[in-house]
């Protein structure tokens, strides 16, 4: 299929409620840490962009939110026309300026406060990381806790980012400042808002 | 004018275009993750007036789908004007199932009160606010009261609660009651009665409060630390009634004072007008209840 | 005995219907059409179009005889209405020199070229009740102009050649024009963004600042430079093409408020300037946001804030009558929970007054203090 195909292709088949079903699980998962909301796959982007990735894309994205690309992403004219299309959300000049940051490949990724960290004042303008993890239980555990979560709660993503317990502290020290990761999953989504504090098992 | 509807004007399916939608969904995103900060977001104009619940109904619109259950209330009731007119326009403008049954819903939209009924994991509450700003009426100024949150410099608000106790020997506010969300942000929580506060504090439940006039947004997550400001030698205290529900014989709820005549007759009764109906059902009588009850969720007049 | 209150649905159904009946009003006088509107109250029509930000006659019409001629309800139903309009693109900025004007005046000068025009106005009218008019006397076909119009040079462009007023005010090259119905407030605001907002701003609110701007409330000496009322071209600009687009034209009232200015630490002594963009014929709001615009420019050029119209978030922030009425008439839905909470309080505080002011007798103590 040539690139112009592809970036028509793979949308919501039912953008009102397609939207609505991938939003509801992104907002139950940042509501609920550590949960896993199932998701269908309801997008069909290009390689190496996920269906959950994509979907989620589709329903947060638009011409009010530039976008950032990792390098596994951004090497992609398929995937840049495909976001293009279906959203309408320009690509942000660096990756401080994003609203929302996709990444294909975490373990490979910068490191978390090159993104827009928000201000003190406006801590809400700050990049929304959208992770693609092959899935959340191969990974080193981790034990989280926070609003949101009863008692804790655990996960244990795979691929994360280098040194990503170190940098978690990091942000949480940031509040209420920092940045939220969504992790992306072929079975769903799960995530990561900056309140909650990670304790590596038995660490 | 013909009589004949004609298509000078078309509204889009429930309302809300997508891209206010994604707009609104953003900000709730991020109001979870910053917990009883308030995100600023466009809000729009709706078919009903500012101050009558717009933030409330932008939320509600931008998070329902076609599986939820709304049930709406206004003062605790689901059969005030405005409940009922809310829960109308979702009706017709999504097409959603509607009910009066708190545990049976699975998103609440509120103004002025938080049910009695405990609410679960997977609920969401959505609150109508009208005026967000805790600090609001120490600070008219927005410039300022946004350096406040930002340096977390809460010091007027204390000074004000205790001039209270020093003038009129309590903490003078009954509703409206500031609380600090998970040691960090002081938040509003709409004009419940201080005595919905402790049900907001490590709730199941998912809450949003939408206000639209004012144009933020702002959560609470489930399990969330949410504290009623007050001192050690004057605790947070919340409101208590003399007697029961005069219906249901419930103790322990907000009752509102209904006249009967006017010589000073009057009696209390649950505001949460649904559990005082299921526990009428379940067979409670309070002193006054009449024999033969309504049944329960029934929201037509009885005739 | 009694029984809670039930049917607030069938209520409303009953208000309503009685709201439609009383709107049609005797159904012997003929209903009112939409042109009739359009023709006959074109003025009332240009304030629903210009405070509900939707240049639409037919819509503003209907939404004037659907709010029974209640002008901020009006205004209402078309805000609510355009909120749910797509968004295609923003036009290119209007060109008011090019305008076609129909009305034209200035109390700087005497005359100037394109000359003094006066136009459809009530000035100089006596404001004496037309019997003619109320037994529906015809109104003569007006004269033509023959030949082409001289051009009208813009009043401020005339005093800038010598210097001696600001210039019109240059916003950054990638400055990209806010949208207050995008976008939250923010203060302190960029002028395009407050601009904005006062030209959907309610007109009475605007004329009483305007006016306490002149009773001494921060006088800021206004004369008015230019008045002009005309068809404006609206373009658009579309990437796939080499020029702009024409979408039609649009009827504008402009108002160009000339300050004196004595200089300040920020701005040297010129004239400043006001700037009122209304859509339609509206003079009175034109001329009242351009004294408030003047008046709200007091930090950029350095003067000192001395009253309500210079105070940008008190005026932006309850300039709105939309969202004025809404919270305004909000207090009549019920709020018997907070009532009751504060009745509670009020109760309690009474009882310990009295007890202080008459205290009970010993053996009586106990009980009071309850």
């Amino acid at each position: 299929m040539d690139i112009a195909a592809q970036s028509i292709e793979g949308g919501f088949a039912d953008p009102v409620f397609n939207a609505q079903t991938v939003f509801r699980a992104v907002m139950d998962a940042m509501a609920r840490p550590g949960t896993v909301q199932p998701l269908p796959a309801l997008a069909r982007p290009p390689a190496p962009f996920s269906a959950t990735s994509g979907a989620i894309a589709l329903a947060l994205c638009d011409n009010d939110t530039p976008l950032w690309l990792d390098p596994a992403l951004h090497a992609s004219a398929a995937i840049g026309s495909w976001l293009g299309f279906h959203t309408g959300a320009p690509l942000a000049n660096t990756s401080a300026d994003a609203h929302f940051a996709f990444v294909a490949t975490p373990a490979e990724m910068m490191a978390l406060d090159g993104f827009s960290q928000g201000t003190q004042d406006y801590p809400d303008r700050s990049t929304t990381l959208v992770l693609q993890v092959g899935d959340l239980v191969s990974g080193t555990p981790l034990l989280l806790e926070g609003p949101g979560i009863e008692t804790n709660a655990t996960i244990a993503p795979a691929q994360m980012p280098r040194h990503f317990v170190e940098q978690w502290k990091q942000n949480n020290k940031r509040f209420p400042r920092g940045v939220d990761i969504v992790l992306a999953t072929s079975e769903g989504v799960a995530c990561l808002p900056r309140t909650t504090r990670i304790k590596t098992m038995g660490a | 004018m013909t009589a004949q509807p004609t298509d000078i004007a078309t509204y889009n399916f429930a309302y809300l275009d997508e891209q206010t939608k994604r707009m609104i969904r953003r900000a709730i995103l991020k109001g979870i993750a910053i917990p009883g900060y308030q995100v600023p977001f466009a809000s729009r104009e709706m078919p009903m007036p500012y101050g009558w619940g717009t933030g409330g109904v932008q939320v509600t619109a931008s998070i329902i789908g076609p599986d939820d259950v709304l049930k709406v209330i206004d003062q605790g009731a689901d059969d005030t004007t405005n409940a009922v007119s809310i829960r109308a326009f979702f009706k017709k403008v999504a097409n959603v199932a509607v009910t009066t049954d708190t545990a049976a819903a699975t998103i609440i939209q509120t103004r002025h009160r938080i049910p009695e009924h405990p609410l679960t994991a997977g609920q969401v509450l959505v609150y109508q606010v009208p005026i967000p700003e805790p600090l609001r009426f120490l600070e008219p100024r927005e410039t300022e009261t946004r350096k406040m949150h930002a340096l977390e410099e809460y010091g007027l608000m204390h000074v004000k609660l205790y001039e209270d106790i020093a003038k009129h020997g309590r903490i003078a506010t009954t509703y409206a009651y500031p609380v600090k969300v998970e040691g960090r942000y002081v938040m509003d929580p709409s004009p419940t009665p201080k005595f919905d506060n402790p049900k907001m504090h490590r709730s199941p439940a998912l809450q949003l409060f939408g206000a639209g006039r004012e144009k933020r947004i702002y959560a609470v997550p489930p399990f969330t630390d949410v504290v009623s400001l007050d001192f050690e030698d004057h605790p947070f205290e919340v409101q208590t009634f003399d007697q029961p529900c005069a219906l249901c014989a419930a103790e322990n709820v907000y009752l509102d004072e209904v006249i009967l005549d006017d010589h000073g007759g009057h009696m209390f009764v649950c505001s949460d007008t649904d559990y005082c109906e299921k526990r009428r059902a379940d067979g409670h009588r309070g002193h006054l209840a009449p024999e033969t009850d309504l049944a329960p969720g029934n929201m037509e007049p009885a005739r | 005995m009694y029984v809670a209150v039930k049917g607030g649905e069938a209520a409303i159904a009953n208000a309503h219907s009685l709201l439609a009946d009383r709107r049609r009003g005797d159904r012997s006088v003929p209903a009112l059409r939409l042109d009739q509107i359009v023709e006959q109250l074109a003025l009332g029509v240009d304030r629903v179009m210009s405070e509900g930000s939707l240049y639409d006659r037919e819509l503003a019409a209907l939404a004037i005889v659907q709010a029974r001629g209640d002008m901020i309800e009006a205004i209402f139903l078309v805000r609510a209405y355009r909120t749910t309009l797509p968004r295609f693109g923003y036009s290119s900025p209007i060109d008011t020199s090019a305008m076609l004007v129909e009305r034209r005046v200035s109390a700087t000068y005497k005359d100037l070229p394109g000359g003094q025009l006066l136009g459809p106005t009530f000035d100089y009218t006596h404001r004496l009740l037309d019997p003619e008019l109320a037994a529906g006397a015809d109104v003569a076909e007006p004269l033509q102009r023959t030949g082409e119009a001289e051009a009208m040079p813009r009043v401020s462009a005339i005093l800038a050649r010598e210097g001696l007023i600001e210039p019109d005010g240059d916003m950054p090259q990638d400055h990209i024009p806010g949208d207050i119905t995008r976008e939250p407030l923010e203060f302190p605001m960029a002028r395009d963004i407050r601009l904005q907002a006062l030209s959907r701003g309610d007109e009475g609110f605007l004329l009483a600042l305007g006016y306490s701007t002149q009773r001494g409330y921060a006088r800021n000496h206004p004369f008015v430079g230019e008045i002009r009322i005309g068809e404006v071209q609206l373009e658009l600009d579309v990437p796939e093409l080499p020029f702009a687009v024409p979408l039609g034209t649009v009827r504008v009232t402009e108002c160009q408020m000339v300050n004196q200015f004595k200089g300040s630490a920020k701005a040297p002594p010129q004239f400043t300037r006001g700037y009122g963009l209304v859509f339609g014929q509206s003079e009175r709001k034109a001329m009242a946001m351009a004294l408030c615009d003047r008046a709200l420019r007091a930090s950029e050029l350095g003067e000192d804030i001395v009253a309500a119209a210079q105070d940008e978030e008190f005026v932006i922030s309850h300039s709105d009558n939309v969202q004025a009425t809404g919270f305004v008439e909000h207090l009549k839905l019920p709020h018997y929970v907070d009532f009751q909470a504060e009745l509670d309080l009020v109760r309690r505080m009474r009882a310990e007054y009295e007890a202080r002011e008459n205290p009970p007798k010993a053996e009586e103590k106990k009980d009071a203090a309850e």
